[in-house]
């Protein structure tokens, strides 16, 4: 069992916890996840680590409420008990001092590009970060991002809070005006990541991604996190989770991420009806 | 009949005892268990069957050298708990092992009675001592050589881990066992489904390592949440035995592979008996659902064997085995082919498949596939299959279940980068000893050897364990000072 430690939102229905696991936060690297398993019957499902305190021995990790599980993870607590936190999983980002880096959230993947961001700038990288969100309201760690990049950009899709658009557009301004960007890391969802990959395409940027398909153990079993990068069959947990985004097959991540669209939704309404069930007694 | 006074010709008399089954019909509904088991009188009538042969050949025939003559005297005799005591000097596991060894190409192979009668039923009445002990509660548990004060990693608790834990705790080493899972047993719980492995059996053994001192630590992913060297230089291991098993899974490289709705044996298993998607969505992890639809399996093996099964269970209309050599080639075992074809599963053999095919969401529909005809044999001996021109034909199905084999897990590999490992990624060993490159380091089992068999993985383990005995309590006798 894995105590919470702490338990705040940043955000509507996103939620950042701080988790006792000593031995994951003196191992975790940037670009790392852990698998969580909340209660008995509960599914295995990965967050990456958004953060870690070595000393505390406390890992940091940042969920929106999108399914059951992580729904069910945002109902909880400082004190409460997670039953099983395993990692630090899936092979760490590559750093090096690549002159430029721009590092790119989307919504809450700027939770998972943060850890990342941090290791660019720490690595000597001129580190630009843009992270978008819909709404002022949905923008999460701005003070964190500032405080590891050389310039910081929120984006938002309303035009609520900073530049008003969308990330890519922020992204194609940089280079029209003629800065040299060596490297971006695009990490949010698949149509954002895609996007991102297609303006840096024509102008050979190198550019890497995190992805997310579905896992089930995380460990480098059972096959179930297969994605396709270059036409090649790769496995998220142990070749990933971060892959060159030129060379990523999205709209077959997309596709095979539906395929339990259907058992989702009936598992997320058996539960919220379970929840009323049990607020009437 | 006495024992004592039954001569040859009566024992040879008897028929082989029929072990009650649960009927096709009723057990493709369920997920409980095939056979029932043997009843002490059933048990005790097959035990009379063997005419303890003064150079019992079959003992030779099990990768763990059981006394099987004397444990089945014991069972003749009546003495069931007696006959348990005997199986468990050699094996720690015989409930499991009863269950999943292929005995008709081990003991019950080179079986004297075998040669022009049925060989008598050594799996069944291994599987029955292990029960009886179980379910009648007396358990007997070995015996533990005092504390030598030395310590022992065992990394994975399949097969493999649990039968090198159990040896190194008798003879007197502290024994922790690693697992990267949230359930203990390995393959035993995420591989082999439930009606061919009950769960509950599983746990059982389990409880029994626990009795003797063994400590088990769950979700640990050894080479990330913490290193071999890290065992052995902060946990001041004296030594490491590896038995993390088989890894991930290999596809076929024919297009449309990535389809929604092709997927690994891997990956159907684990959610089915590890997540316990069949009990969707009182369990959280759903599996495709199978039900009134057509679903294929491809390959021949054991693993092929449990996920066609298992579609069957989880309501599929047609549960198709498709496999490119003919029924004699096939690797499962013949119980399993048996089993299979009585639950209604289609076999369409000498097969190939040339490409999945999907609809404009990318959903699976079907399966173009070709005939092939047996010509000389390969490399393994078998007769290689050859394809026949102009033969090709379209199956339709909703889901496709891979099931032709494993690579090796790639993160002991990553992590530890002094073992060395084979061009397949499978751990080197020396095979007298199971020690790696790396020195007091020890691994067996399918990372050693690649998908193989819950036997040669515990008899694996159990060589390691009496060569970290030997190396840890140097080569004299008795106990080195501490």
């Amino acid at each position: 069992m894995y105590r919470i430690v702490s338990a705040i939102f940043l955000a509507e229905n996103i939620k950042k916890f701080e988790i006792e696991a000593p031995r994951i936060a003196k191992k975790r690297k940037a670009g790392q996840f852990v698998m969580l398993r909340l209660e008995e019957n509960g599914e295995r499902f990965p967050l990456t680590i958004a953060d870690s305190d070595p000393e505390k021995g406390t890992i940091t990790i940042i969920a929106q409420g999108a399914g059951k599980s992580t729904r069910a993870l945002n109902r909880m607590e400082a004190g409460d008990m997670i039953t099983d936190v395993v990692g630090p999983l899936g092979t760490p980002s590559h750093i090096e001092n690549f002159g430029t880096a721009v590092s790119i959230g989307g919504g809450v993947g700027t939770a998972i590009a943060y850890p990342t961001a941090a290791a660019l700038k720490a690595a000597g990288n001129y580190v630009i970060t843009i992270n978008g969100a819909r709404t002022r309201d949905l923008v999460i760690l701005e003070e964190e991002m500032k405080a590891v990049s050389d310039e910081a950009y929120i984006t938002t899709d309303d035009g609520s809070y900073g530049f008003n658009g969308f990330v890519t557009q922020k992204l194609q301004e940089l280079i029209d005006s003629g800065r040299k960007i060596d490297f971006v890391l695009a990490i949010g969802p698949i149509p954002m990541m895609k996007a991102v990959a297609e303006v840096t395409r024509p102008y050979g940027i190198k550019t890497m991604v995190s992805l997310n398909p579905i896992m089930i153990d995380g460990t480098g079993m059972c096959g179930g996190c297969r994605v396709t990068v270059g036409n090649e069959i790769r496995f998220a947990c142990v070749d990933g989770p971060e892959f060159d985004a030129h060379q990523v097959d999205f709209k077959n991540l997309a596709d095979r991420n539906r395929i339990y669209q259907k058992e989702e939704k009936e598992s997320d309404e058996a539960h919220a009806h379970q929840c009323r069930l049990s607020a009437q007694m | 009949m006495d024992p004592r006074t039954i001569t040859t010709k009566e024992r040879l008399a008897i028929p082989r005892q029929v072990m009650p089954a649960q009927d096709p019909t009723l057990r493709i509904n369920n997920f409980q268990e095939v056979h029932l088991g043997l009843t002490p009188e059933l048990a005790q009538m097959e035990a009379l069957r063997c005419i303890q042969c003064k150079d019992p050949v079959c003992i030779q025939g099990c990768p763990v050298n059981i006394k099987i003559d004397q444990f089945i005297r014991l069972i003749a005799e009546g003495d069931f708990l007696g006959a348990a005591r005997k199986v468990k000097e050699d094996n720690v596991l015989p409930a499991i092992c009863g269950r999943v060894c292929p005995q008709e190409d081990q003991c019950e192979k080179v079986c004297v009675i075998g040669k022009k009668r049925e060989p008598v039923a050594i799996g069944n009445l291994e599987r029955f001592v292990g029960d009886y002990e179980r379910l009648t509660g007396q358990r007997v548990d070995p015996a533990i050589a005092p504390s030598t004060g030395r310590k022992v990693a065992v990394v994975g608790s399949g097969p493999a881990g649990l039968s090198c834990a159990n040896d190194l705790a008798q003879f007197g080493h502290k024994v922790v066992v690693f697992e990267a899972l949230h359930e203990l047993g390995g393959v035993l719980m995420y591989g082999i489904p439930e009606f061919r492995l009950p769960k509950e059996i599983v746990r059982d053994e389990l409880d029994g390592l626990r009795r003797m001192g063994i400590e088990f630590r769950t979700d640990v992913v050894v080479g990330r949440t913490i290193t071999i060297d890290e065992l052995m230089e902060e946990e001041e291991f004296d030594a490491v035995f590896i038995g993390v098993g088989a890894g991930l899974p290999w596809f076929m490289g024919i297009p449309g592979e990535n389809l929604v709705g092709v997927l690994a044996a891997n990956e159907f298993l684990t959610r089915v008996n590890l997540m316990k998607a069949y009990d969707f969505p009182r369990s959280d992890t759903p599996v495709f659902d199978c039900k009134g639809k057509s679903v294929a399996v491809f390959g021949g093996g054991n693993t092929a064997m449990d996920a066609v099964r298992t579609a069957k269970r989880l309501g599929a209309e047609h549960a198709y085995i498709v496999y490119r050599r003919s029924e004699a080639e096939m690797p499962a075992r013949e119980e399993e082919i048996h089993h299979a074809q009585k639950e209604g599963v289609e076999f369409q053999l000498l097969t190939v498949p040339l490409e999945f095919i999907g609809d404009e969401q990318a959903r699976l529909t079907g399966v173009r596939c070709q005939m092939m005809e047996l010509g000389e044999p390969d490399e393994s001996g078998r007769r290689k299959p050859v394809p026949v021109q102009g033969s090709e034909f379209v199956i339709p199905i909703d889901m496709a279940v891979i099931s032709i084999g494993n690579g090796s897990n790639p993160l002991i590999k990553q992590t530890t980068p002094d073992i060395e490992v084979s061009k397949k990624e499978t751990i080197v060993v020396d095979i007298n000893t199971m020690e790696t490159s790396k020195e007091n380091v020890y691994a067996g089992g399918d990372i050693v050897t690649g998908g193989a068999t819950v036997i040669l993985a515990m008899g694996a383990g159990r060589k390691a364990a009496a060569a970290i005995n030997e190396k840890l309590m140097g080569t004299t006798k008795g106990f080195k000072e501490w």
